[in-house]
């Protein structure tokens, strides 16, 4: 799933300060599973921005929702009508989700209210680890089912480098080396010859806006207004 | 066949045992901090690494220092990292440095941006050491860019790469130097060691998969100056590995004679190497002790230099 991670408090309350009537806006799919954008947390910030506002003496005006999801045109279409009355929408939604928002309501300043952090597994209660970049370019085959464009913290294509240490990554003792545990698990299942041969420069595909049309679709029509 | 012509190649074709050192560029713009280390170096070994931003800290820049160094009349060996820089700049860089003399290169990988001095910077790595590898041997041997476009003036570069023996794991180490060899490389300068046991059975391995037939080998070699030294490459840097009788032997003399004992250690490694089989020279790495290698390099009976023409 994507994870997101809320925004230090005062850099969400300096977004809004000149507004006085705002929207919190959760989206009730990934960012709520993560905790960090469901109604929960829609109702947490939400208290404690207007508590901030007037202890300021600025009170604010807020209210609170939270759609199924921000990145469905389906479910934005249920704040037709409602997003207009507010100056300013913070949405707790990952990257995505803020944008397609902002699309739906063009007026309306939209401000992010966490950073996305990647696409995620669930290790424990609370804690994710990034597992894919989205890279485009699948090598999981050659690799042990283990992403090295993401685990890799150089992103090595061909590796280990020089810099594994006992199994961890040069870079800190906690972080496994990528590719000692490519290694292990391709040795273990006898395939090691999946990475004796070199990986060619790779053909890079996420430089550029992508747009994903699955076969016989059609690019959907703009969102109407 | 002769591939570039540098002084490095021309020593180790002609059978020679090499002899490298190394500098680091300053932290800033005078060209005489460069010179001034570079006058410990001259005549004393075959070709001088020129580092590329090591430890991710900025430095004037390697090709820029290795011209200095020619302007000296010594040869550089142009290190490049793939951290700092996509495909076109390498090429580019590739281009410019053979354009001005510059005959040998090392393709490296490059320490994590967290290490250095600018950790929150985005590390490139466009390509990794492999690929770089690759990258320069199709411009010099076939006369085409990455992209397969037609190159008017090939680069004629001594490809160097690194090859760390003592990181896990250790079994994959001679099949990354078999890759490394797969992708072009002419000459290898490895880590530090201080392990001999694991060198030993490292080339030993290499030797049987006939590596060093196909590559030179150049044995790292770094003088401990200290105890603390010894403790902090043990302890505190990744890939090292440094056994404890090194340790004990730094600690078995008073402080002021364990930069001698250190010199001692390399000195018989040096001596150990030269009649290694699958060992083609040494790359000696005096960290900020530039000054020190011409004694070294006497007492280690590498001088004088042989001339090859």
């Amino acid at each position: 799933m994507i994870v997101a991670k809320r925004k230090p408090f005062d850099e969400i309350l300096r977004m809004i300060e000149s507004h006085r009537k705002v929207l919190v806006a959760g989206c009730g799919t990934c960012v709520a599973v993560c905790l960090a954008g469901g109604e929960k947390e829609v109702a947490v910030l939400a208290a404690e921005i207007d508590m901030a506002r007037r202890l300021k003496h600025e009170p604010i005006e807020l209210g609170q929702t939270t759609l199924e999801r921000q990145c469905d045109r389906e479910y934005l279409a249920q704040l037709d009508g409602r997003a207009e009355a507010y100056e300013a929408i913070v949405s707790l939604a990952c990257g995505v989700g803020i944008q397609f928002l902002a699309e739906r309501f063009p007026k309306i300043p939209v401000y992010p209210g966490v950073d996305t952090c990647g696409l995620a597994v669930n290790q424990d209660v609370g804690w994710y680890e990034e597992r894919c970049r989205s890279c485009g370019r699948c090598v999981l085959d050659r690799t042990a089912g283990i992403c090295p464009v993401t685990l890799c913290a150089k992103g090595l294509y061909n590796g280990p480098c020089g810099g594994t240490n006992r199994g961890s990554c040069e870079i800190d003792p906690e972080q496994p080396c990528a590719w000692y545990a490519i290694h292990e698990r391709l040795k273990g299942q006898g395939r090691l010859d999946c990475i004796r041969a070199i990986t060619p420069a790779q053909e890079w595909r996420d430089t550029v806006p992508r747009t994903l049309i699955q076969p016989g679709y059609r690019k959907p029509e703009k969102a109407k207004a | 066949m002769m591939k570039s012509g540098s002084n490095l190649e021309k020593i180790l074709r002609a059978g020679h045992f090499a002899f490298t050192g190394e500098l680091g560029p300053p932290r800033g713009a005078h060209a005489e901090e460069v010179r001034k280390k570079a006058a410990h170096l001259k005549g004393r070994v075959d070709a001088v690494n020129i580092t590329d931003n090591q430890t991710a800290v900025v430095r004037m820049a390697s090709w820029a220092a290795s011209l200095i160094l020619i302007q000296e009349g010594i040869e550089p060996n142009y290190q490049m990292v793939c951290r700092d820089r996509n495909r076109l700049a390498m090429q580019a860089d590739i281009l410019g440095a053979a354009a001005l003399g510059i005959r040998n290169m090392l393709c490296l990988s490059g320490d994590h941006c967290l290490f250095g001095d600018h950790p929150t910077a985005k590390g490139v790595f466009d390509l990794d050491s492999i690929q770089l590898i690759r990258m320069v041997k199709q411009l010099r041997d076939e006369g085409k860019f990455q992209s397969g476009a037609d190159v008017d003036g090939r680069p004629a570069i001594f490809i160097g790469a690194a090859s760390n023996p003592f990181a896990d794991p250790f079994e994959w180490r001679v099949q990354r130097l078999a890759k490394k060899v797969e992708a072009g490389v002419d000459f290898i300068q490895t880590q530090c060691i201080y392990n001999m046991a694991k060198f030993r059975e490292f080339i030993r391995l290499a030797n049987e998969e006939g590596l060093t037939e196909k590559v030179f080998i150049l044995a790292g070699i770094t003088p401990m100056k200290s105890l603390g030294m010894a403790k902090y490459m043990k302890t505190k840097v990744p890939g090292m590995d440094v056994p404890d009788e090194i340790i004990s032997r730094l600690q078995g003399v008073p402080r002021d004679k364990q930069a001698e004992e250190g010199i001692r250690i390399a000195l018989e490694q040096i001596a150990e190497l030269k009649e290694m089989k699958g060992v083609h020279g040494v790359h000696l790495m005096a960290i900020e002790w530039e000054h020190r290698v011409p004694e070294i390099a006497e007492r280690a009976g590498m001088l004088p230099r042989p001339v090859v023409g």
